[in-house]
This record gives structure tokens, sequence and C-alpha cells, in this order.
């Protein structure tokens, strides 16, 4: 047991020595949230993710593009076509050329991607003190446990602690890489009025948009998780067959017979 | 040596083009179901079927993926993003090649464990192991240029590094890495040169399969005791017996892989791939796939040069030399039907071998562990003695263990495995 002990107290210093050296470099450990998609038989909360979208439209969408994501995507959360078509609809994009040859503008259709809020990434860098906000289809995606690090950064503001330097026109937030990040708190208490009444907290809209971003990342998540369970069922009972077969096969090899003999 | 069974085919046309030209007795000797095999072949023989089936399984998908990839810089990681999105099953085509490079890579890790553990390299299987070599160098390059085509962070950076490491060869490295590149840095004619022979090897490695397959009916398979077939009663035809038992090996395997492809599709990949490539922005750390960390470890672990001490003279700079290294961690596998001097093939009988198959076996997963770490702290000195003894092992160890080892009496036969009384 004493050996277990010890084991056990080497393995906590090896680990612990191993974060330190990250620590500085690397952020701080997400929080981890329990998610609605998590696990083998998870899916996406659906009102949650229609929370989510109303976030990114009316806060996120000012600085991030969603360039994977089109209207017609939607549907998947649940949404009527008519709503879809009003929504693209309140957005412009560029049309075809006209028969005078004049480049033209036209309303946003279900078809089209989500529009880009900056014309081409120097705008969007000179909009935002240099810095160039990431577009958000695949940010769950491209963050080491991207659901839980987003949900953190989005609460994870606090005051600077007096040994660290944050440049003007950046905000303190430890579970960004460096600490340092150029976004400014996005998410204040009130600041999406829900459709289904739901109270925004900064907590529930940070919930609510990485259930959708999931969602943008991942589309065919849910069709994912419930093909996986068929195809392990099936895999299974396959396999079990092939080995009850293989047990049968074998008998008289196992037994020490010569099978070229008894084929005479 | 096994004999060569001519086939006379009962149909007319099979016979007509069998007179002209005997591939149905090819097929027939080579992967023929009544092929006489070893009786007490265990479960480690089953990866050798199953990196063969991990080769059409990365094939088909891979042409499917080639139908609607575009191997430009602009438009690649937008089209793997399409066919994730709105390509019909594409999410589940792409998973199933990107995890499939990961266990085709398993499957061949242990059928080559395997080999050094039963001593498959041995005469008369020289050939056969030296060919299975070539697959693997040639499954390196495969997976290495298929990394690259997605294009993002990860594909570009890796694409960089590696590339680069031709630069050290002297004279010519320069003019190779132009000649990777198809220009003065990784770009479009990279990926698009890439892109053309991730496409070919996969053929070129199911050709030197077919060789390899060749081999393995004119030497024989192996078997665990490491002994000769002496007579039929060590024998089982290969239908259905070892048909049955591959299936069975092939449905468990599959069960593991399809959990990866439903439920952890991204677990074996890096987040930054999912960042599009920016030459302007270098990521954190540049890490390969899981498995080319051994080498990646060995290529990093020398930092020193080779000349005269106390002097400016260099014979070889420490980059050269960890490129070296890392080839010849590889190509040493080659020489090991030689190195090893061993009159006994199968590890069953080497008791003190045993013990250095399994340092080995550790020394891989440290070397492993280091080539995913940060070249900071501990690590550069753990990946140097990882590398030091990966080479002692072969160049020294598996040499004069052979001759003061002293093994253990060799059974009789397959059939009768009752060991020899002690003379």
């Amino acid at each position: 047991m004493k050996l277990v002990k010890n084991i056990a107290i080497a393995l906590t210093a090896v680990a612990g020595l191993a974060s330190a050296s990250f620590g500085s470099a690397a952020g701080k450990h997400p929080m981890q949230m329990e998610w609605s998609f998590d696990g083998a038989f998870g899916q996406f909360d659906m009102q949650s993710a229609q929370r989510g979208w109303q976030v990114y439209k009316q806060v996120c969408s000012a600085c991030h593009s969603l360039k994977y994501f089109r209207f017609r995507n939607l549907t998947d959360l649940g949404y009527e076509e008519d709503m879809i078509k009003a929504w693209a609809a309140e957005y412009e994009v560029e049309g075809e050329v006209d028969d005078a040859g004049d480049e033209t503008m036209r309303a946003a259709r279900p078809e089209d991607a989500f529009p880009n809020p900056f014309p081409n990434e120097n705008a969007a860098r000179a909009s935002n003190g240099g810095a160039l906000p990431p577009d958000l289809s695949l940010i769950i995606k491209a963050r080491h446990d991207g659901a839980n690090y987003v949900y953190s950064l989005l609460n994870g503001y606090e005051d600077a602690p007096a040994d660290s330097h944050v440049p003007a026109g950046k905000h303190y937030n430890p579970y960004f890489k460096g600490g340092a990040i150029s976004m400014a708190p996005p998410l204040a208490e009130g600041i999406v009025d829900y459709e289904d009444g739901m109270a925004a907290t900064p907590e529930q809209m940070a919930k609510d948009v990485v259930t959708f971003l999931t969602y943008v990342a991942e589309p065919k998540l849910v069709v994912r998780h419930h093909m996986g369970l068929e195809v392990l069922m099936f895999l299974g009972i396959l396999t079990i067959i092939l080995y009850f077969s293989m047990k049968k096969i074998w008998k008289p090899v196992k037994a020490g017979r010569n099978v070229y003999e008894d084929k005479k | 040596m096994a004999e060569w069974n001519a086939a006379k085919p009962k149909n007319a046309v099979a016979a007509w083009v069998e007179e002209r030209l005997p591939i149905i007795s090819l097929v027939n000797n080579v992967v023929g179901s009544d092929t006489p095999t070893p009786r007490n072949l265990n479960y480690w023989w089953n990866f050798g079927s199953l990196a063969g089936l991990m080769l059409v399984v990365q094939i088909i998908s891979g042409v499917v993926l080639a139908m609607h990839y575009t191997p430009h810089t602009a438009l690649a990681f937008d089209s793997v993003e399409r066919i994730m999105r709105d390509v019909n099953y594409g999410w589940l085509i792409r998973y199933m090649h990107a995890n499939g490079a990961s266990f085709f890579f398993i499957a061949v890790y242990i059928h080559i464990f395997r080999g050094f553990y039963y001593g498959s390299y041995k005469a008369p299987r020289e050939v056969l192991w030296m060919l299975g070599v070539v697959i693997f160098l040639l499954m390196m390059a495969t997976a290495f240029m298929g990394y690259v085509l997605p294009w993002g962070q990860m594909s570009f950076w890796g694409a960089t590094v590696i590339t680069n490491l031709f630069s050290a060869i002297p004279v010519v490295g320069e003019s190779i890495v132009t000649l990777l590149w198809g220009g003065f840095s990784v770009d479009n004619p990279t990926l698009n040169r890439f892109f053309s022979l991730h496409y070919l090897l996969p053929f070129v490695i199911a050709g030197v399969v077919i060789l390899h397959l060749w081999a393995k009916k004119i030497s024989d398979s192996g078997n665990p005791l490491g002994i000769d077939v002496k007579s039929n009663a060590d024998q089982i035809p290969f239908h259905p017996f070892y048909t049955i038992k591959d299936a069975f090996g092939a449905g468990v395997f599959f069960f593991v892989f399809a959990a990866f492809i439903f439920y952890m599709p991204n677990m074996l990949g890096h987040p930054d791939n999912y960042i599009p490539a920016d030459p302007m922005v270098t990521p954190d750390s540049i890490v390969p796939e899981w498995y080319f960390l051994p080498y990646y470890a060995i290529l990093r672990s020398i930092t020193f040069d080779i000349g005269i001490p106390f002097t400016d003279i260099v014979f070889i700079p420490a980059k050269l030399l960890g490129v070296l290294a890392m080839f010849a961690s590889i190509l040493v596998w080659l020489f090991l039907p030689w190195l090893d001097t061993s009159k006994v093939r199968s590890g069953k009988f080497r008791p003190t071998f045993r013990w250095f198959y399994l340092f080995l076996v550790i020394d891989m997963f440290v070397l492993t562990i280091v080539g995913g770490k940060k070249p900071e702290g501990i690590w550069p000195m753990i990946g140097l003695i990882g590398t030091a003894y990966y080479f002692a092992h072969f160049l020294v160890i598996l040499p004069l263990l052979g001759k003061i080892e002293k093994t253990l009496p060799l059974p009789e036969s397959i059939a009768n495995p009752v060991v020899k009384a002690a003379e």
C-alpha cells in the first residue's frame, strides 16, 4: 500500500511540474461544463441552440464571420423556411453583374453563407485595434477542449493581477493564451432579449452560443452519433457470431487432429 | 521452401489465359484458399491481413475524397469543409480516411513488432522482411503528404519543417528542397505535387504488397515457435481456418475503429488543423501525427555537431546528424536479418532477448512521448538517452546477444510441441 501511495505522490509531482511548465504560456485550464452534445447519446439542445443563434446574430456577428454557415442550415435547428427567408433578407450580398456590366447588390437568400461583417481582413483589423476577430465556423474544433474553452473565455474576464501588464486596448482574461485579449467582454446581463423569455445572464448566453457554435462546427454530430450506435451494434453482433463460428470450425484443430488426413 | 502449384482451371477461358499468363497460378499460390499454413499462428498474426484491409479502406475512401477535394491553396480548406457539410456522407468518408491512417499504422506497428519478437526477419525470410520495411517507408511518405492536403495550420507548418530537413544534405540539399517545394517556399506547387504523389503512392504500396505476399509464399509463413514445418500435420489449409480467424479479428479491430470514427473522430488529430494555413503565423508548437513521434524525437534529440573537439572543425553538423539518425532509425531494420546473430528465431525460446525486447517497446513509447513535448527542460536529455538505447538495441545488443545467450530447447515439431528431452 505504501508503494502505491508513493507512486501516486510521485505521479502527482510529475503532473504538477508538467502543468507548471506549461501554465505560463498556455491559458488557464477551462472550466468543465456539462453539454447536451457530449457522450455517445449526445444531441443538441434545440432551445439552447436557437437562443445561441440569437446571441450570435445580435452580438458576435458584429465582428466575427461564420463563413461555412448558410442560412438554410437553420432548418436543422428547427426553424421554418419562411422565417429563415426573412432572416436572410435582412442582409445584403453581392449579386450578379447586370446587363450594363455594373455590380449589383441583392437581399441574401437561404442558400447564401452568413455575410462577413467586414469586406476584407484589413478592414476587420482596422476596426479592432489591429486584431483579427477569427471566423467562428470551426472555433469549437480549432481549440483544445473547444466547447469548455469558449465558454470559459466568454465568462473569464477579470481584473488584471498587479504583476501582469495588460497593454492599452486589451483586456485581461486568464483563459486566453498570454492573458491579454483584444476582445472586450462581449456579454452583459440582458444584452439579448431571448424570444423564449429565458433570462439572458452572461452564463446562459455563453452556454447557448457554445451550443450553437458546436452545431456550426459539427453539423452532422447527431447523425454521426445515431449511425455510430447502429454500426457498433452491427459490428458487435457480427463479431460475436464470427467468434462462435471460429470456435466451431477450429474444433478439430484444437483437438490435435491432422485435417489433411481427415479429408482423405 | 513451399511448393509452387500450377493451376489447372476447368473453365476454357480461364485455361486459355492461364496458358499464356499464369496469373491464376500466382493468385492461387499467393492468396489461395487451400494454402497450407502453420496450425499454431496466434492472434499477433492477424495484423498482416488487417493492414491489407486498411490499405483497401484507405484507397477506396481516398478515391472518393479526391472526387470532391481541390488541391489549391485558396480552395483546399474550403473543399474539405464542403465535404464535411454538403457532400452526402462526406463527413463519414473523411473521418474514415483520417482515422484510417492511424489505424493502418496501428496494424502495421503491431505487425512489425510481432516480427521483431518472433524473428520473422530471419532466413529464409530476409527479402519478405525488407519488402515490409519498404512498404512502411512508403506509408510514411504517403501519410505525411496526406496530412498536408487539408491545408490547415499543422499541414502547412508540418510540411515546412519536414521538407526543410532535406536542406541538411550537403551540396544537393537546397536543390532537393526547391524541387520538393516547386518554388522557394511551401506553396501552391507544393500542395499540387503532394496531392499527385499522395494519390500515386498507395498504388505503389499495393504493388509492393503483392511482392510481399509472393515472398511470403516462397518462404512460407513463420510461426510462434519459429521452427520449420516438417509435415502436413503441422499445417492447416488457410481456408476456412484462418479466413474465419482473420474475420473475427477484423470484427474486433473495426469495432474499435468505428468507435473512433463515430465518437472521437478528432481525438487523434490536432485542433490547429481546423485553422486555415497561414504562412505569417507560426503555431505554438509544431507536432506531427502520433505515428511519427518516435522518429521526430530521434531527429530532435541530436543537438551537437561531430567534429574535432576544441576546434571549430565540424564534420557533421547537428542538423544533418539528426536527419541521418531519423532515417537510419528505420533503415537499420533492413539489416536486421544480419544484425541479429541468434540461430533461434522465436523470442519464446530466448529468455534474455525477451527482456531487451520489452525494453525496446518501452523505449518506443518513451520516444513517442518525448516527440510530443516541447524540447525544453528534461525532455531533450530523455530523448537523447532513448535514441542512444534505440540504436544500441539494433547495433550492439542484438549482435552480441545471439553469441552469448543460452536459448531454451526447441520443440520437436509444430504438431507435437513436446520439448525435446534435455540431452
